[in-house]
């Protein structure tokens, strides 16, 4: 057990420990670093599919509108493959794309290295310091509707605490730190892993959890969009909970 | 799944996973492909030291059934032999083309102690091996198609690598310059392919051969063979390779 440093009298806080306050920036940096390279990857191919396969000749889950470049020429005459109908086909793209996939695959990955390593030894503090226990899961006693509609209403009427610098959380903060924590992060690395084809080749199951590559793939999106989406709450909150206070007990700040 | 069995391929195996286990050892200086002072390299190297300690051997690459062949884009370069082809058009592709490459060859060179060119029938001489596989381009699509060729491992092995090599370069008529390591070279799914779904390769995803190199990603599986050179240091291909392009070497990810 690590030592925890004393409630400060005022505000019940035990602060941020030093562990936490490190890896939460190296963390932030890493995935802002891995959402910038992350879009810049997509850019080149902002198409999304389900299932092992997808391309420009066969049909989309959905585009999105970035980057429209990458079809901005034609593609040649399809050939079938086969005799039939149904045919798969081949066809040429007659242009060059957009894309900028060099560098941005190379900081993506040299980027999840900041998210993975720290995010392992994360994970095991939590659980061996009881961080997790004591300050992240909500207690069995929390989770009930009338608690959580309370805290989901002061939300929505953007009541919000004022900061105290650190735990006890409130209980929705407790389910959105979980939710990224346990769910959003963990998924996203493991989709992204699930895409590489060295490591599907040596765990075939990592893919198949997702149902086939295209299905990592977009899964990997929506993960990062959840996080995309979190980031922005959670900046909004520390803005409404008091800016100054919060980032003086993330980075070199006493709690007082 | 039609697989012919890989007997013989025991020999090139020990031969060649030895210097594959000199990759790993820290003691050995210059043993993993240099970063060239690149910030972004220093992760790629990363990720392959990583790979290579980490994961097992030679796994195979998921293979699919006949049903699930999907359509497949061909992108980069369509045919070597276009006259509107940029920079310019390789006269050579184009003569071999109107052949139907009855003259072309691929030739094996370096640390072999066999030296010499192979013709299509040679090539096809080879006990073969079908795949039907998943391509993975780095754009972020994939295609599934059926792969004919023969294991670079049977070449390598008829060629008689040396215990010395390291890294298998390649050579294209569309002026690429690449290389693999030799846990990849002699990995039974890395093959010189000739046919594409049940057919000679077409001239849009490489023919006469192409190289298919399954535990990467697409870029790595070379279209229009031209040169094999098996060597005992790295070569990043110079300004036809992928480094000095921009792009990663290793694309195992």
């Amino acid at each position: 057990m690590a030592e925890l440093p004393q409630p400060s009298a005022q505000t019940g806080t035990t602060g941020h420990t030093r562990w936490v306050k490190i890896s939460h920036w190296i963390v932030t940096l890493s995935f802002l670093t891995l959402a910038f390279s992350g879009f810049v990857i997509l850019m080149a191919h902002p198409r999304l599919y389900w299932g092992e396969v997808g391309n420009n000749l066969t049909p989309a889950l959905f585009e999105l509108p970035i980057s429209r470049n990458h079809q901005h020429g034609g593609w040649e005459e399809s050939v079938p493959f086969f005799q039939d109908a149904a045919s798969p086909v081949s066809a040429n793209r007659t242009y060059q794309i957009f894309n900028e996939n060099g560098w941005g695959r190379s900081l993506h990955f040299l980027a999840a290295w900041f998210l993975v390593v720290p995010g392992a030894v994360y994970l095991l503090a939590g659980i061996f310091t009881g961080h997790f226990r004591r300050h992240l899961v909500p207690g069995a006693g929390e989770l009930t509707p009338r608690l959580i509609g309370q805290d989901l209403k002061s939300h929505l009427r953007l009541r919000i605490r004022a900061a105290t610098g650190g735990p006890h959380y409130g209980l929705l903060q407790k389910c959105a730190y979980c939710g990224v924590v346990f769910l959003a992060l963990p998924l996203a690395v493991v989709s992204g892993l699930a895409m590489s084809p060295t490591i599907a080749a040596a765990y075939p199951f990592l893919s198949g959890i997702f149902g086939g590559f295209q299905s990592a793939r977009t899964v990997h999106f929506f993960a990062s969009v959840v996080l995309v989406l979190f980031l922005l709450v959670h900046i909004m909150m520390i803005i409404k909970s008091g800016f100054k206070r919060q980032m003086r007990a993330m980075t070199f700040g006493k709690i007082t | 799944m039609k697989t012919n069995p890989l007997i013989t391929r025991r020999k090139a195996l020990i031969t060649g996973l030895a210097p594959v286990g000199g990759l790993l050892l820290s003691s050995c200086s210059k043993k993993l492909p240099p970063t060239y002072g690149n910030i972004l390299r220093i992760g790629d190297t990363l990720t392959y030291a990583a790979h290579r300690a980490l994961l097992p051997g030679q796994s195979l690459a998921r293979e699919y059934s006949h049903k699930d062949i999907t359509s497949f884009p061909a992108i980069g370069t369509t045919n070597p032999g276009d006259p509107n082809k940029r920079p310019k058009p390789s006269e050579t592709y184009r003569r071999l083309q109107s052949g139907s490459f009855a003259d072309w060859r691929l030739s094996i060179e370096g640390l072999v102690t066999r030296p010499g060119s192979y013709s299509l029938p040679d090539l096809k001489r080879f006990p073969s091996r079908t795949q039907i596989t998943r391509h993975t381009c780095e754009e972020g699509w994939s295609a599934i198609g059926e792969w004919t060729g023969v294991p670079l491992s049977r070449v390598l092995d008829a060629a008689g690598i040396l215990p010395t090599a390291r890294f298998i370069s390649f050579h294209s008529y569309d002026d690429w310059a690449d290389s693999i390591d030799l846990l990849d070279a002699l990995h039974p799914q890395t093959l010189i392919a000739y046919g594409m779904n049940g057919r000679d390769l077409p001239v849009p995803h490489g023919a006469p051969v192409r190289l298919r190199v399954e535990t990467q990603l697409g870029y790595k599986s070379m279209k229009y063979l031209q040169r094999i050179l098996v060597r005992d240091e790295f070569d990043d291909g110079g300004e036809k390779g992928n480094i000095q392009n921009g792009w990663s070497w290793y694309a195992g990810i």
